[in-house]
């Protein structure tokens, strides 16, 4: 073995045990059949964890391959993020897999491929690694999106993801064909360094917005969000929770890498885009909400709209905003999770329900689930000194800091329409006639919805340090 | 230019190519259709050998003649669509046909025709490496595609991986009832478990 791709394979190892992991369950899977499905699962986590860990422990930074895949701090906090969501979310449809009939073992096969896809995109120093890392991670969540084959609902959220997903992978690779022929690069680095010698060209300018396009669809950026609510809604509900979470983190770290790295030299083109999609997420998100009844609709709008707040630090274009990006991710990390540990704990005698009406009265009948959902919905909402009020705080802080005031004060208005919609759940559970308590909540599922309450409440002791790592993180373009 | 043997070859490939193109869009029968539209893929890749890109020939018979045009075969024959009556109006439509068909060759004139290669784009484009005299095609692919591009290759590896997982969980259906082959039960058969020995008696049944 060459030097040279010892030392990639050393950088990639992450992904390699990934990968090779998942081949590994399929096989077990294979050979012994619906018995080994809580094996798979179980094994699927400690590969994440085995994975995450040799990463954070022995990680080196570096380039790969031939220069098309980059391992450094941002990449790795994005990944610890997205491994973090994967992991969670995995836990989490154990119950609802022996309850539902949801128990197939290519369930967890299929979300540690995308897994790595995800790590790809997160790494991504090359169009290519891009489209592939991009395309692994979808083909697997179409596949998830209709793994519950005998529902219509989840058959039509994977079709509808499927059909749209296609579509935004088109526009993708339209956009990296026009970028490659005015720049004659698919490299990061070369197309940065092809840009910054000369004028751009209105021809790239088209590539750009295409490439942009395309990955502001798996961020689910207006206007790219159709698919969302309808998609959120009609996969089986730990598959939602998957969606909301990791997919989310790779997309928004490819989106910042890319337009950090590849297109920072026409910064001026670029911010545009990122300023009205980002006002465009916040408001639909915003008001679209409002009239929603079914709670993982409503928590589609709600990632459509922190996804617009998490780029408003994008659209700074400075370290702050980068590092705002990081943090937000992180935290809306925590909320997302513990609210869907919230949501598959909503169960009655006669199953899951998802209708928000269904809460009415909760703080009567299970005080301790209502409480900490309370905790996570003002911390939604922004209200200080919750963990989610400190991620507005810092990517409002650096729009102010690169003097977008105009989007600064957008995002503020659209942040208080939003936190409507999740006062009204707060008001439901604390002052509507009690309609019936949930059935006991599983361990797993309490371990999470504890863990993300106690984040959310205490992240004011602990943001320095997580701020100074996510600082770190943000180093790396700057 | 082409001379001798080679252009009487190229000639002879692309006659047939285009020849049998127009069979596939006149031919009443659909199935005749998909025969004509295989004629034509053996005759494009005819034209490859001349260019000497056998490998894109072979791919191109192994591809496209041995899974697509064999599928397309397929669904010609198990969906019942009339495809008599589909195309009962195409004749038609042909004048506008002819019209798009002439507006986009002018265009390609006028692009073709305006068109000047970039000084620096001959030494820029890569020249084919090794020459084609020392290496085949299909040797040189190889040297590249397991060596630099290996990272690529397995992760389109997995992505077909994916896609034989996802079409297997959607569709794969277990069938109560339906006998299925098991090897080690079949060969383990001896006389006596799979046959019974009864003595009937006159005139009665069993």
């Amino acid at each position: 073995m060459t030097p040279e791709l010892y030392s990639s394979l050393s950088l990639a190892l992450p992904e390699l045990i990934i990968a090779g992991g998942a081949l590994v369950l399929l096989m077990i899977g294979v050979y012994s059949g619906e018995r080994a499905n809580s094996t798979v699962t179980g094994l699927a986590v400690a590969i994440l964890i085995g994975a995450g860990a040799w990463m954070l422990l022995f990680g080196g930074t570096g380039k790969a391959f031939g220069n098309v895949f980059v391992s450094d701090p941002f990449a790795v906090f994005m990944k610890v993020l997205m491994l973090i969501g994967s992991a969670v979310t995995l836990v989490m449809s154990v119950g609802f897999a022996k309850a539902e009939k949801f128990d197939k073992f290519e369930y967890p096969v299929l979300i540690l491929l995308s897994t790595v896809g995800m790590m790809l995109m997160i790494s991504a120093n090359d169009m290519i690694t891009l489209y592939l890392g991009l395309e692994l991670q979808s083909l697997a969540l179409y596949v998830v999106a209709a793994i519950n084959r005998d529902s219509v609902r989840s058959t039509e959220a994977g079709l509808k993801y499927f059909v749209l997903g296609a579509l935004s992978s088109g526009m993708l690779l339209y956009g990296i064909s026009l970028v490659y022929g005015y720049t004659g690069h698919t490299g990061f680095d070369a197309i940065a360094a092809t840009l910054s010698g000369a004028d751009r060209q209105l021809g790239l300018v088209f590539g750009l917005v295409f490439v942009l396009a395309g990955v502001a669809f798996k961020i689910s950026a207006v206007p790219f969000h159709m698919w969302t609510p309808d998609v959120y809604e009609g996969a089986p509900t730990p598959v939602t929770a998957f969606f909301a979470s990791a997919p989310k983190m790779a997309a928004m770290a490819l989106m910042v890498r890319i337009t950090m790295t590849a297109f920072e030299p026409i910064a001026a083109d670029w911010q545009q885009i990122v300023v009205f999609i980002s006002i465009a997420s916040m408001v639909l998100g915003s008001f679209a909400a409002i009239g929603q009844k079914n709670i993982k609709r409503l928590m589609a709008y709600s990632s459509i709209g922190h996804v617009g707040f998490a780029l408003v630090g994008l659209a700074a274009n400075t370290e702050t905003g980068v590092r705002g990006v990081a943090i937000y991710m992180l935290i809306y990390l925590v909320m997302t999770l513990g609210t869907f540990a919230f949501i598959l704990a909503m169960r009655r005698k006669d199953g899951n329900v998802e209708q928000i009406s269904d809460l009415a009265g909760l703080s009567t009948t299970n005080p301790m689930m209502a409480t900490i959902l309370t905790i996570l919905m003002f911390s939604l909402a922004g209200i200080p000194p919750l963990a989610g009020f400190w991620a507005k705080w810092y990517v409002f802080l650096a729009a102010i800091n690169a003097n977008l005031y105009a989007l600064a004060i957008i995002g503020v208005l659209a942040s208080v329409v939003g936190a409507y919609y999740y006062l009204r759940i707060i008001k439901i559970m604390w002052f509507d006639e009690p309609v019936g308590g949930f059935l006991p909540m599983a361990g797993e599922l309490r371990l999470v919805l504890g863990a993300s309450g106690a984040f959310v409440l205490f992240y004011v002791f602990f943001g320095g340090p997580v701020g100074r790592v996510a600082e770190a993180a943000a180093k790396t373009f700057f | 230019m082409l001379n001798g043997l080679e252009a009487a070859f190229f000639y002879l490939f692309a006659f047939i190519a285009v020849a049998s193109a127009f069979m596939v869009i006149s031919a009443r029968n659909p199935v005749h259709s998909v025969l004509y539209l295989i004629l034509t893929f053996f005759n494009a890749a005819g034209l490859f050998l001349l260019t000497g890109a056998e490998f894109l020939a072979m791919i191109l018979l192994v591809v496209y003649v041995g899974a697509v045009a064999v599928l397309f075969l397929f669904v010609v024959m198990m969906l019942d669509v009339d495809f008599a009556e589909l195309k009962s109006g195409a004749l038609q439509y042909a004048p506008i046909g002819a019209l798009v068909g002439l507006i986009l060759a002018a265009e390609l004139i006028v692009v073709t025709g305006g068109y000047a290669f970039a000084p620096q784009l001959a030494t820029a484009v890569a020249k084919p490496t090794p020459d084609i005299a020392t290496r085949t095609n299909t040797a040189a692919l190889g040297d590249i595609l397991y060596t630099d591009y290996i990272f690529y290759f397995q992760v389109a590896g997995l992505i077909l991986l994916v896609a034989m997982i996802g079409a297997i969980v959607l569709t794969l259906r277990h069938k109560e009832g339906v006998k299925r082959q098991s090897i080690s039960a079949q060969v383990a058969r001896t006389p006596e478990t799979g046959m019974e020995i009864k003595k009937v008696e006159t005139g009665k049944g069993i």
